[in-house]
Protein backbone atom coordinates (compact mmCIF):
# COMPACT_ATOMS: atom_id res chain seq x y z
CA UNK A 1 0.00 0.00 0.00
CA UNK A 2 1.15 3.34 -1.15
CA UNK A 3 1.56 6.17 1.36
CA UNK A 4 -1.23 7.91 -0.71
CA UNK A 5 -3.51 5.04 -0.03
CA UNK A 6 -2.98 5.12 3.46
CA UNK A 7 -3.78 8.73 3.51
CA UNK A 8 -6.98 8.45 1.75
CA UNK A 9 -7.73 5.31 3.70
CA UNK A 10 -7.45 7.99 6.96
CA UNK A 11 -9.47 10.73 5.25
CA UNK A 12 -12.23 8.13 4.14
CA UNK A 13 -12.06 6.79 8.24
CA UNK A 14 -12.78 10.86 9.06
CA UNK A 15 -15.41 11.29 6.56
CA UNK A 16 -17.06 8.20 7.67
CA UNK A 17 -16.68 9.27 11.36
CA UNK A 18 -17.88 13.15 10.66
CA UNK A 19 -20.61 11.71 9.01
CA UNK A 20 -21.86 9.66 11.88
CA UNK A 21 -21.30 12.02 14.47
CA UNK A 22 -23.38 14.53 11.71
CA UNK A 23 -26.16 11.15 11.91
CA UNK A 24 -26.36 10.85 15.77
CA UNK A 25 -26.36 14.85 16.12
CA UNK A 26 -30.25 15.28 13.88
CA UNK A 27 -31.19 12.06 14.41
CA UNK A 28 -33.84 13.42 17.67
CA UNK A 29 -35.09 15.46 14.54
CA UNK A 30 -35.99 12.26 11.97
CA UNK A 31 -39.08 11.43 14.36
CA UNK A 32 -38.14 8.39 16.12
CA UNK A 33 -40.59 6.53 18.42
CA UNK A 34 -39.94 7.15 22.08
CA UNK A 35 -38.83 3.51 22.39
CA UNK A 36 -36.56 4.05 19.98
CA UNK A 37 -34.86 7.00 21.52
CA UNK A 38 -35.09 5.04 24.29
CA UNK A 39 -32.84 2.26 23.41
CA UNK A 40 -30.07 4.74 21.60
CA UNK A 41 -29.72 6.61 25.00
CA UNK A 42 -29.45 3.18 26.77
CA UNK A 43 -26.80 1.97 24.13
CA UNK A 44 -24.85 5.18 24.48
CA UNK A 45 -24.90 5.09 28.08
CA UNK A 46 -23.97 2.15 28.31
CA UNK A 47 -21.23 1.78 25.92
CA UNK A 48 -20.01 4.86 27.60
CA UNK A 49 -19.56 2.92 30.23
CA UNK A 50 -18.14 -0.26 28.72
CA UNK A 51 -15.59 1.78 27.37
CA UNK A 52 -14.23 2.95 30.89
CA UNK A 53 -14.07 -0.24 31.89
CA UNK A 54 -12.41 -1.23 28.87
CA UNK A 55 -9.97 1.51 29.56
CA UNK A 56 -8.07 -0.59 32.08
CA UNK A 57 -9.67 -4.03 31.02
CA UNK A 58 -7.60 -3.75 27.53
CA UNK A 59 -4.32 -3.32 29.62
CA UNK A 60 -4.42 -6.18 31.83
CA UNK A 61 -6.53 -4.90 34.69
CA UNK A 62 -9.48 -7.25 34.57
CA UNK A 63 -12.01 -5.90 37.18
CA UNK A 64 -15.13 -7.98 37.67
CA UNK A 65 -16.25 -5.43 40.04
CA UNK A 66 -17.33 -2.39 38.37
CA UNK A 67 -20.54 -2.45 39.42
CA UNK A 68 -19.54 -1.29 42.52
CA UNK A 69 -18.25 2.41 40.52
CA UNK A 70 -21.47 2.51 38.98
CA UNK A 71 -23.45 1.78 42.00
CA UNK A 72 -21.44 4.67 43.66
CA UNK A 73 -21.92 7.62 41.27
CA UNK A 74 -26.00 5.91 40.78
CA UNK A 75 -26.69 5.94 44.45
CA UNK A 76 -24.72 9.21 45.60
CA UNK A 77 -26.72 11.40 42.99
CA UNK A 78 -29.70 10.24 44.12
CA UNK A 79 -29.53 10.07 47.93
CA UNK A 80 -27.97 13.51 47.96
CA UNK A 81 -31.00 14.79 46.01
CA UNK A 82 -33.95 13.15 47.88
CA UNK A 83 -32.37 13.32 51.78
CA UNK A 84 -30.32 16.81 51.20
CA UNK A 85 -31.76 18.28 48.40
CA UNK A 86 -28.29 18.75 46.62
CA UNK A 87 -28.58 18.86 42.59
CA UNK A 88 -27.26 16.24 40.41
CA UNK A 89 -24.93 18.93 39.15
CA UNK A 90 -22.49 18.50 42.40
CA UNK A 91 -24.42 14.97 43.54
CA UNK A 92 -22.79 13.07 39.73
CA UNK A 93 -19.15 14.29 40.95
CA UNK A 94 -19.67 13.46 44.73
CA UNK A 95 -20.22 10.20 43.69
CA UNK A 96 -17.30 9.90 40.96
CA UNK A 97 -15.26 11.28 44.17
CA UNK A 98 -15.82 8.73 45.74
CA UNK A 99 -15.92 6.14 43.10
CA UNK A 100 -12.07 7.25 42.91
CA UNK A 101 -11.75 7.12 46.44
CA UNK A 102 -12.50 3.34 46.40
CA UNK A 103 -10.51 2.61 43.57
CA UNK A 104 -7.52 3.83 45.46
CA UNK A 105 -8.62 2.35 49.21
CA UNK A 106 -8.82 -1.37 46.67
CA UNK A 107 -6.22 -0.69 44.10
CA UNK A 108 -3.39 0.55 45.86
CA UNK A 109 -2.79 -2.86 48.78
CA UNK A 110 -3.81 -4.75 45.51
CA UNK A 111 -1.32 -3.00 43.25
CA UNK A 112 1.61 -2.58 46.00
CA UNK A 113 1.43 -5.77 46.93
CA UNK A 114 1.17 -7.28 43.49
CA UNK A 115 -2.27 -8.64 43.11
CA UNK A 116 -2.87 -9.42 39.39
CA UNK A 117 -4.60 -11.53 37.27
CA UNK A 118 -7.03 -13.47 38.37
CA UNK A 119 -6.53 -12.61 42.15
CA UNK A 120 -7.10 -9.11 41.24
CA UNK A 121 -10.32 -9.69 38.66
CA UNK A 122 -11.60 -11.99 42.52
CA UNK A 123 -11.06 -8.74 44.84
CA UNK A 124 -13.03 -6.95 42.39
CA UNK A 125 -15.66 -9.38 42.12
CA UNK A 126 -15.83 -9.51 45.63
CA UNK A 127 -15.55 -5.47 45.82
CA UNK A 128 -18.85 -4.87 43.47
CA UNK A 129 -20.88 -7.64 46.12
CA UNK A 130 -20.19 -5.56 49.40
CA UNK A 131 -21.36 -2.46 47.80
CA UNK A 132 -24.26 -4.08 46.64
CA UNK A 133 -25.30 -5.45 49.95
CA UNK A 134 -24.35 -2.15 51.62
CA UNK A 135 -26.96 -0.64 49.31
CA UNK A 136 -28.95 -3.29 50.42
CA UNK A 137 -28.29 -2.80 54.26
CA UNK A 138 -28.77 0.94 54.14
CA UNK A 139 -32.50 0.20 53.28
CA UNK A 140 -33.57 2.85 55.55
CA UNK A 141 -32.54 5.58 52.65
CA UNK A 142 -31.87 3.46 50.07
CA UNK A 143 -35.33 1.30 49.84
CA UNK A 144 -32.93 -2.14 49.65
CA UNK A 145 -33.56 -4.38 47.02
CA UNK A 146 -36.67 -2.12 46.08
CA UNK A 147 -34.76 0.24 45.02
CA UNK A 148 -35.08 4.19 44.97
CA UNK A 149 -36.66 6.94 42.93
CA UNK A 150 -35.22 10.88 43.05
CA UNK A 151 -37.88 13.21 43.86
CA UNK A 152 -39.78 14.85 40.91
CA UNK A 153 -38.83 18.54 40.29
CA UNK A 154 -41.15 20.91 39.05
CA UNK A 155 -42.79 19.82 36.69
CA UNK A 156 -40.43 16.99 35.17
CA UNK A 157 -37.95 19.52 33.15
CA UNK A 158 -35.29 21.18 34.70
CA UNK A 159 -31.62 21.88 34.04
CA UNK A 160 -31.23 21.68 38.30
CA UNK A 161 -32.66 18.46 39.03
CA UNK A 162 -31.26 16.97 35.82
CA UNK A 163 -34.59 15.24 35.19
CA UNK A 164 -36.53 15.89 31.46
CA UNK A 165 -39.68 14.90 30.06
CA UNK A 166 -38.19 14.56 26.81
CA UNK A 167 -36.01 12.18 25.53
CA UNK A 168 -34.26 14.80 23.47
CA UNK A 169 -32.08 16.10 26.59
CA UNK A 170 -30.89 13.31 27.59
CA UNK A 171 -30.18 11.58 23.98
CA UNK A 172 -27.52 14.83 23.51
CA UNK A 173 -26.36 14.54 26.98
CA UNK A 174 -25.94 10.91 26.57
CA UNK A 175 -24.75 11.76 23.26
CA UNK A 176 -22.07 14.23 24.50
CA UNK A 177 -20.85 11.72 27.24
CA UNK A 178 -20.28 9.03 24.96
CA UNK A 179 -18.28 11.02 22.63
CA UNK A 180 -16.02 12.35 25.35
CA UNK A 181 -15.74 8.73 26.66
CA UNK A 182 -14.28 7.76 22.66
CA UNK A 183 -12.14 10.93 23.34
CA UNK A 184 -10.53 9.64 26.54
CA UNK A 185 -9.93 6.28 25.28
CA UNK A 186 -8.30 8.03 22.20
CA UNK A 187 -6.04 9.79 24.30
CA UNK A 188 -5.31 7.23 26.84
CA UNK A 189 -4.63 5.11 23.76
CA UNK A 190 -1.92 7.62 22.59
CA UNK A 191 -0.35 8.40 25.80
CA UNK A 192 3.01 7.22 27.62
CA UNK A 193 0.91 5.71 30.17
CA UNK A 194 -0.33 3.10 27.83
CA UNK A 195 2.80 1.86 26.89
CA UNK A 196 3.92 1.79 30.69
CA UNK A 197 0.07 -0.22 31.69
CA UNK A 198 1.25 -2.71 27.96
CA UNK A 199 5.01 -3.35 29.95
CA UNK A 200 3.95 -3.39 33.35
CA UNK A 201 0.94 -6.15 32.24
CA UNK A 202 3.94 -8.00 30.39
CA UNK A 203 6.60 -8.00 33.16
CA UNK A 204 5.99 -6.20 36.19
CA UNK A 205 9.77 -6.57 37.45
CA UNK A 206 11.84 -5.50 34.32
CA UNK A 207 9.06 -2.79 34.20
CA UNK A 208 9.95 -1.00 37.29
CA UNK A 209 13.38 -1.89 36.57
CA UNK A 210 13.32 0.70 33.83
CA UNK A 211 11.68 3.55 36.10
CA UNK A 212 7.98 2.48 35.59
CA UNK A 213 6.40 3.68 38.65
CA UNK A 214 3.89 0.39 38.52
CA UNK A 215 2.00 1.22 41.52
CA UNK A 216 0.78 4.95 40.57
CA UNK A 217 0.39 4.06 36.99
CA UNK A 218 -2.02 1.22 37.88
CA UNK A 219 -3.71 3.64 40.34
CA UNK A 220 -3.82 6.41 37.53
CA UNK A 221 -5.75 4.19 35.12
CA UNK A 222 -7.60 2.50 37.39
CA UNK A 223 -8.88 5.77 38.99
CA UNK A 224 -9.81 7.06 35.74
CA UNK A 225 -11.68 4.06 34.80
CA UNK A 226 -13.92 4.04 37.94
CA UNK A 227 -14.53 7.94 37.67
CA UNK A 228 -16.14 7.72 34.00
CA UNK A 229 -17.59 4.47 35.56
CA UNK A 230 -19.64 6.53 38.20
CA UNK A 231 -20.16 9.21 35.89
CA UNK A 232 -21.64 6.89 33.74
CA UNK A 233 -23.34 5.44 36.93
CA UNK A 234 -25.28 8.76 37.77
CA UNK A 235 -26.47 9.58 34.10
CA UNK A 236 -28.22 6.48 34.07
CA UNK A 237 -29.80 7.24 37.43
CA UNK A 238 -31.02 10.73 36.15
CA UNK A 239 -32.13 8.75 33.10
CA UNK A 240 -33.87 5.95 34.22
CA UNK A 241 -34.84 8.17 37.46
CA UNK A 242 -35.17 4.90 38.77
CA UNK A 243 -32.50 2.92 40.79
CA UNK A 244 -32.49 -0.48 42.62
CA UNK A 245 -29.36 -2.82 43.46
CA UNK A 246 -29.45 -5.49 40.73
CA UNK A 247 -29.27 -3.05 37.99
CA UNK A 248 -26.88 -0.49 38.86
CA UNK A 249 -24.29 -2.99 40.71
CA UNK A 250 -23.33 -6.26 42.12
CA UNK A 251 -22.38 -9.23 40.41
CA UNK A 252 -24.74 -9.04 37.51
CA UNK A 253 -23.83 -5.71 36.34
CA UNK A 254 -20.23 -6.27 36.68
CA UNK A 255 -20.21 -9.53 34.46
CA UNK A 256 -22.48 -7.83 31.83
CA UNK A 257 -20.13 -5.29 31.45
CA UNK A 258 -17.44 -7.54 31.02
CA UNK A 259 -19.40 -9.67 28.54
CA UNK A 260 -20.54 -6.86 26.36
CA UNK A 261 -16.88 -5.55 25.72
CA UNK A 262 -15.64 -8.59 25.10
CA UNK A 263 -18.48 -9.14 22.96
CA UNK A 264 -17.72 -6.01 21.24
CA UNK A 265 -13.51 -6.01 21.46
CA UNK A 266 -11.51 -4.41 24.09
CA UNK A 267 -8.69 -3.03 22.15
CA UNK A 268 -10.40 -0.77 19.79
CA UNK A 269 -12.18 2.37 20.64
CA UNK A 270 -15.77 1.33 19.10
CA UNK A 271 -15.24 -2.22 20.14
CA UNK A 272 -17.65 -1.24 23.96
CA UNK A 273 -19.48 0.44 21.53
CA UNK A 274 -20.48 -2.26 19.55
CA UNK A 275 -20.81 -4.28 22.52
CA UNK A 276 -23.38 -2.31 23.67
CA UNK A 277 -25.34 -2.26 20.62
CA UNK A 278 -25.02 -6.20 20.26
CA UNK A 279 -26.02 -7.28 24.22
CA UNK A 280 -28.82 -4.11 24.17
CA UNK A 281 -30.29 -5.14 20.97
CA UNK A 282 -30.44 -8.79 21.58
CA UNK A 283 -31.77 -8.47 25.11
CA UNK A 284 -34.47 -6.17 23.49
CA UNK A 285 -35.11 -8.57 20.75
CA UNK A 286 -35.22 -12.06 23.73
CA UNK A 287 -37.46 -9.53 25.76
CA UNK A 288 -39.90 -8.66 23.14
CA UNK A 289 -39.93 -12.39 21.44
CA UNK A 290 -40.41 -13.97 24.75
CA UNK A 291 -41.28 -11.38 26.90
CA UNK A 292 -42.01 -12.95 31.02
CA UNK A 293 -42.83 -16.40 30.07
CA UNK A 294 -38.64 -17.65 30.47
CA UNK A 295 -37.58 -15.05 33.01
CA UNK A 296 -33.63 -15.40 32.79
CA UNK A 297 -33.17 -16.47 29.46
CA UNK A 298 -31.26 -13.65 28.13
CA UNK A 299 -28.72 -14.54 31.24
CA UNK A 300 -28.49 -17.52 29.97
CA UNK A 301 -27.80 -16.59 26.19
CA UNK A 302 -25.65 -14.37 27.36
CA UNK A 303 -23.59 -17.03 29.04
CA UNK A 304 -23.94 -19.18 26.31
CA UNK A 305 -23.03 -16.32 23.65
CA UNK A 306 -19.83 -15.28 26.14
CA UNK A 307 -17.89 -19.22 26.63
CA UNK A 308 -18.39 -19.10 22.47
CA UNK A 309 -16.65 -15.59 22.25
CA UNK A 310 -13.99 -16.74 24.68
CA UNK A 311 -13.19 -19.72 22.40
CA UNK A 312 -13.78 -17.96 18.95
CA UNK A 313 -14.04 -14.37 18.95
CA UNK A 314 -11.28 -13.60 21.54
CA UNK A 315 -10.97 -9.82 20.14
CA UNK A 316 -14.65 -9.39 19.89
CA UNK A 317 -16.75 -8.63 16.88
CA UNK A 318 -15.33 -5.39 15.69
CA UNK A 319 -11.69 -6.54 16.56
CA UNK A 320 -11.98 -9.69 14.60
CA UNK A 321 -14.00 -8.32 11.63
CA UNK A 322 -10.92 -5.53 11.85
CA UNK A 323 -8.60 -8.23 11.50
CA UNK A 324 -10.24 -9.99 8.73
CA UNK A 325 -10.25 -6.40 7.26
CA UNK A 326 -6.64 -6.00 7.57
CA UNK A 327 -5.73 -9.84 6.48
CA UNK A 328 -7.67 -8.64 3.27
CA UNK A 329 -5.80 -6.07 2.48
CA UNK A 330 -2.75 -7.36 2.91
CA UNK A 331 -4.00 -10.41 0.37
CA UNK A 332 -4.69 -7.58 -2.07
CA UNK A 333 -1.18 -6.14 -1.48
CA UNK A 334 0.20 -9.18 -2.22
CA UNK A 335 -1.75 -9.94 -5.46
CA UNK B 1 30.56 6.22 43.03
CA UNK B 2 28.82 3.27 44.24
CA UNK B 3 29.75 2.12 47.64
CA UNK B 4 28.62 -1.56 48.70
CA UNK B 5 29.15 -2.36 52.96
CA UNK B 6 28.28 -5.76 54.42
CA UNK B 7 25.47 -6.30 52.24
CA UNK B 8 23.76 -9.88 52.83
CA UNK B 9 20.48 -11.57 51.72
CA UNK B 10 19.39 -14.51 53.09
CA UNK B 11 16.14 -16.72 51.63
CA UNK B 12 15.19 -18.60 54.79
CA UNK B 13 17.68 -20.58 56.31
CA UNK B 14 20.19 -20.13 52.71
CA UNK B 15 22.79 -17.67 52.46
CA UNK B 16 22.55 -15.92 48.97
CA UNK B 17 25.08 -13.09 49.74
CA UNK B 18 27.06 -12.70 52.58
CA UNK B 19 28.53 -9.45 54.03
CA UNK B 20 29.91 -9.04 51.00
CA UNK B 21 31.32 -5.09 50.40
CA UNK B 22 33.26 -3.39 47.44
CA UNK B 23 33.26 0.22 45.84
CA UNK B 24 33.12 1.15 42.54
CA UNK B 25 34.62 3.69 40.59
CA UNK B 26 33.42 6.23 38.70
CA UNK B 27 34.53 5.69 34.74
CA UNK B 28 35.70 1.87 35.61
CA UNK B 29 34.48 -1.46 34.17
CA UNK B 30 33.69 -3.91 37.18
CA UNK B 31 33.97 -7.77 36.26
CA UNK B 32 32.13 -9.89 38.72
CA UNK B 33 32.62 -13.48 37.97
CA UNK B 34 32.14 -16.23 40.06
CA UNK B 35 30.27 -20.13 39.38
CA UNK B 36 26.57 -20.56 38.98
CA UNK B 37 24.70 -19.81 41.99
CA UNK B 38 27.36 -18.00 43.49
CA UNK B 39 25.11 -15.03 44.26
CA UNK B 40 26.23 -12.49 41.00
CA UNK B 41 22.15 -11.98 40.31
CA UNK B 42 21.20 -11.74 43.20
CA UNK B 43 23.82 -9.09 44.37
CA UNK B 44 22.43 -7.23 41.17
CA UNK B 45 18.88 -7.47 42.34
CA UNK B 46 20.05 -6.04 45.57
CA UNK B 47 21.53 -3.38 44.39
CA UNK B 48 18.82 -2.30 41.90
CA UNK B 49 16.02 -2.66 44.15
CA UNK B 50 14.36 -5.62 42.80
CA UNK B 51 15.09 -7.32 46.35
CA UNK B 52 15.58 -6.13 49.51
CA UNK B 53 18.56 -6.61 51.54
CA UNK B 54 18.32 -8.47 55.19
CA UNK B 55 21.52 -6.49 56.11
CA UNK B 56 23.98 -3.92 55.20
CA UNK B 57 24.02 -0.63 53.34
CA UNK B 58 24.32 0.53 49.61
CA UNK B 59 25.29 3.68 48.52
CA UNK B 60 25.31 5.47 45.19
CA UNK B 61 26.85 8.73 44.92
CA UNK B 62 26.92 9.09 49.23
CA UNK B 63 23.06 8.61 49.18
CA UNK B 64 21.50 5.44 50.65
CA UNK B 65 19.67 2.98 47.97
CA UNK B 66 19.08 0.03 49.63
CA UNK B 67 16.02 -0.80 50.41
CA UNK B 68 14.66 1.90 47.69
CA UNK B 69 11.94 0.52 44.88
CA UNK B 70 13.32 -0.53 41.44
CA UNK B 71 11.84 2.24 39.88
CA UNK B 72 13.46 5.26 42.34
CA UNK B 73 16.72 3.07 42.10
CA UNK B 74 16.79 3.73 38.21
CA UNK B 75 15.25 7.23 38.02
CA UNK B 76 18.54 7.83 40.08
CA UNK B 77 20.24 6.78 37.53
CA UNK B 78 21.34 3.24 37.91
CA UNK B 79 20.15 0.69 35.42
CA UNK B 80 20.58 -2.96 34.78
CA UNK B 81 19.52 -5.28 32.16
CA UNK B 82 18.44 -9.47 32.92
CA UNK B 83 20.23 -12.37 32.62
CA UNK B 84 17.67 -13.89 30.76
CA UNK B 85 16.21 -11.27 28.76
CA UNK B 86 12.74 -9.63 29.37
CA UNK B 87 11.64 -7.84 26.44
CA UNK B 88 7.76 -6.66 26.36
CA UNK B 89 6.95 -8.28 22.98
CA UNK B 90 3.88 -6.79 22.10
CA UNK B 91 5.53 -3.86 21.66
CA UNK B 92 7.73 -3.19 18.87
CA UNK B 93 11.33 -2.51 19.66
CA UNK B 94 11.37 1.08 19.42
CA UNK B 95 8.70 1.49 21.84
CA UNK B 96 10.59 -0.97 24.55
CA UNK B 97 13.29 1.32 24.41
CA UNK B 98 11.43 4.70 24.31
CA UNK B 99 9.21 3.77 26.99
CA UNK B 100 12.71 3.01 28.82
CA UNK B 101 14.15 6.31 28.22
CA UNK B 102 10.43 8.37 28.77
CA UNK B 103 9.85 6.58 32.34
CA UNK B 104 13.52 6.40 33.23
CA UNK B 105 13.83 9.77 33.45
CA UNK B 106 10.18 10.51 34.21
CA UNK B 107 9.34 14.02 33.97
CA UNK B 108 12.59 15.15 32.48
CA UNK B 109 12.21 14.49 29.07
CA UNK B 110 9.47 14.91 26.35
CA UNK B 111 7.82 12.02 24.58
CA UNK B 112 9.86 13.72 21.11
CA UNK B 113 13.11 13.64 23.51
CA UNK B 114 12.79 9.96 24.55
CA UNK B 115 12.46 8.72 20.97
CA UNK B 116 14.91 10.41 20.09
CA UNK B 117 17.17 8.59 22.57
CA UNK B 118 15.37 5.20 22.24
CA UNK B 119 17.01 5.53 18.02
CA UNK B 120 20.41 6.05 19.65
CA UNK B 121 20.13 3.58 22.18
CA UNK B 122 19.09 1.07 19.42
CA UNK B 123 21.82 2.48 16.91
CA UNK B 124 24.58 1.90 19.37
CA UNK B 125 23.73 -1.75 19.84
CA UNK B 126 23.02 -1.92 16.01
CA UNK B 127 19.17 -2.88 15.80
CA UNK B 128 16.67 -1.73 13.67
CA UNK B 129 15.22 1.64 14.80
CA UNK B 130 12.30 1.71 11.96
CA UNK B 131 9.51 1.56 14.51
CA UNK B 132 8.39 -1.82 13.21
CA UNK B 133 10.34 -4.70 14.28
CA UNK B 134 9.27 -6.60 16.87
CA UNK B 135 11.07 -8.82 19.84
CA UNK B 136 9.60 -11.72 18.25
CA UNK B 137 12.21 -12.17 15.43
CA UNK B 138 15.38 -11.49 17.40
CA UNK B 139 17.38 -14.55 18.43
CA UNK B 140 19.37 -14.77 21.43
CA UNK B 141 22.10 -11.96 20.60
CA UNK B 142 19.57 -9.70 19.43
CA UNK B 143 17.52 -9.65 22.74
CA UNK B 144 20.80 -9.18 24.75
CA UNK B 145 20.93 -6.12 22.47
CA UNK B 146 17.57 -5.04 23.21
CA UNK B 147 17.95 -5.45 27.00
CA UNK B 148 21.11 -3.41 26.85
CA UNK B 149 19.53 -0.21 24.51
CA UNK B 150 16.33 -0.44 27.06
CA UNK B 151 19.02 0.02 29.68
CA UNK B 152 21.27 3.25 28.42
CA UNK B 153 17.97 4.35 27.07
CA UNK B 154 17.17 5.25 30.81
CA UNK B 155 20.43 7.54 30.81
CA UNK B 156 22.21 5.89 33.85
CA UNK B 157 25.41 6.47 35.34
CA UNK B 158 25.53 3.24 36.45
CA UNK B 159 24.95 0.08 34.04
CA UNK B 160 24.80 -3.09 35.69
CA UNK B 161 25.50 -5.97 33.09
CA UNK B 162 24.23 -9.11 33.85
CA UNK B 163 26.26 -12.06 32.39
CA UNK B 164 24.97 -10.53 28.84
CA UNK B 165 26.83 -12.22 26.57
CA UNK B 166 24.96 -15.99 27.64
CA UNK B 167 24.21 -17.92 24.78
CA UNK B 168 26.04 -16.21 22.22
CA UNK B 169 28.52 -17.88 20.38
CA UNK B 170 32.31 -16.33 19.66
CA UNK B 171 31.83 -13.59 17.61
CA UNK B 172 28.72 -12.33 19.32
CA UNK B 173 30.50 -12.35 22.47
CA UNK B 174 33.15 -10.20 21.56
CA UNK B 175 30.94 -7.45 19.21
CA UNK B 176 28.66 -7.28 22.66
CA UNK B 177 32.22 -6.97 24.46
CA UNK B 178 33.26 -4.02 22.34
CA UNK B 179 29.96 -2.77 22.72
CA UNK B 180 29.83 -2.40 26.42
CA UNK B 181 33.66 -1.05 26.17
CA UNK B 182 31.83 1.09 23.77
CA UNK B 183 29.15 2.24 26.15
CA UNK B 184 31.78 3.34 28.90
CA UNK B 185 34.12 5.32 26.11
CA UNK B 186 31.31 7.27 24.15
CA UNK B 187 28.84 7.48 27.23
CA UNK B 188 31.03 7.81 30.11
CA UNK B 189 29.19 5.07 31.95
CA UNK B 190 30.60 3.44 35.02
CA UNK B 191 29.50 -0.45 34.24
CA UNK B 192 29.72 -3.65 37.23
CA UNK B 193 29.68 -6.68 34.11
CA UNK B 194 28.59 -10.27 35.14
CA UNK B 195 29.92 -12.70 33.49
CA UNK B 196 30.67 -16.52 34.31
CA UNK B 197 32.78 -17.19 30.69
CA UNK B 198 35.87 -15.37 31.75
CA UNK B 199 37.75 -15.05 28.36
CA UNK B 200 35.93 -11.79 27.09
CA UNK B 201 35.27 -10.52 30.17
CA UNK B 202 39.33 -10.60 31.64
CA UNK B 203 40.67 -8.69 28.45
CA UNK B 204 38.48 -6.04 28.91
CA UNK B 205 37.90 -4.96 32.60
CA UNK B 206 39.07 -2.96 35.22
CA UNK B 207 39.02 -4.75 37.74
CA UNK B 208 37.25 -7.92 38.59
CA UNK B 209 35.82 -9.14 41.75
CA UNK B 210 35.16 -13.41 42.50
CA UNK B 211 32.05 -14.35 44.19
CA UNK B 212 31.67 -18.23 45.43
CA UNK B 213 28.67 -19.45 47.68
CA UNK B 214 27.95 -15.45 47.98
CA UNK B 215 31.45 -14.52 49.23
CA UNK B 216 33.81 -11.99 47.82
CA UNK B 217 36.61 -14.12 47.83
CA UNK B 218 38.86 -11.93 45.75
CA UNK B 219 39.33 -8.71 44.09
CA UNK B 220 41.76 -7.06 41.53
CA UNK B 221 43.26 -6.44 38.45
CA UNK B 222 42.30 -9.34 35.59
CA UNK B 223 45.82 -10.46 35.93
CA UNK B 224 46.16 -10.95 39.31
CA UNK B 225 42.61 -12.66 40.20
CA UNK B 226 43.63 -15.10 37.35
CA UNK B 227 46.21 -16.48 39.32
CA UNK B 228 44.44 -16.57 42.79
CA UNK B 229 44.66 -19.68 43.79
CA UNK B 230 41.14 -19.45 45.51
CA UNK B 231 39.71 -18.27 42.29
CA UNK B 232 41.60 -21.44 40.30
CA UNK B 233 40.01 -24.15 43.36
CA UNK B 234 36.06 -22.18 42.97
CA UNK B 235 36.30 -22.68 38.67
CA UNK B 236 38.43 -25.89 38.43
CA UNK B 237 38.07 -27.75 41.97
CA UNK B 238 40.71 -28.41 44.65
CA UNK B 239 42.30 -30.89 42.30
CA UNK B 240 43.33 -28.59 39.94
CA UNK B 241 46.38 -27.80 40.98
CA UNK B 242 47.30 -31.28 42.12
CA UNK B 243 47.45 -32.47 39.03
CA UNK B 244 48.78 -29.32 37.25
CA UNK B 245 51.45 -29.73 34.62
CA UNK B 246 53.61 -27.32 36.55
CA UNK B 247 54.00 -25.74 40.11
CA UNK B 248 52.72 -22.50 38.50
CA UNK B 249 48.88 -22.35 38.01
CA UNK B 250 47.73 -21.46 34.59
CA UNK B 251 44.84 -19.47 35.70
CA UNK B 252 41.28 -20.34 34.21
CA UNK B 253 40.32 -20.00 30.42
CA UNK B 254 42.09 -16.49 29.55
Amino acid sequence: MSLGAVNTGLTGARALQAAGIGVLLILPFLGGSDYFMHILIQVLIWAFIYTSWALMGRLGLVSLGHGAFMGIGAYTVVLLWNFLGITPWLGIPIGVVLAVLLALVIGFPCFRFRIVGHYFALVTLALGEVVRLTIIALRDHTGGSLGLTPNRFGDGTSWYALQFADKEYFYYIALAVWLAGLGIWVLVDRSMMRYALIAVGEDEGAAASLGIRVTVQKLRITALSAALTALGGGLYAQYLTYVNPSIVSGVTVSLHIVFAVIVGGMFTAFGPTVGALFTITLSEILRISFGAQIIGLDLSIYGLLLILFIIFLPKGILGSLQDLAAKRAREAKAD
Amino acid sequence: MLVVDGITKNFGGFVAVNGVSFEVRAGEILGLIGPNGSGKSTLFNLISGALRASAGSVKFDGQEIAGMPPDRVCHLGVARTFQIPRPFGSLSLMENVALSAFFGQEGKVTRPQAWRQAEEALALVNLPTDGVATPENLGAAGLKKLELARALATQPRLLLADESLGGLDEAEMDQAADMLDRVRRERGVTIIWVEHIMGVLMRLVDRVMVLDHGELIAEGLPREVAADRRVIEVYFGRDYEAHGESGQPAGPEI
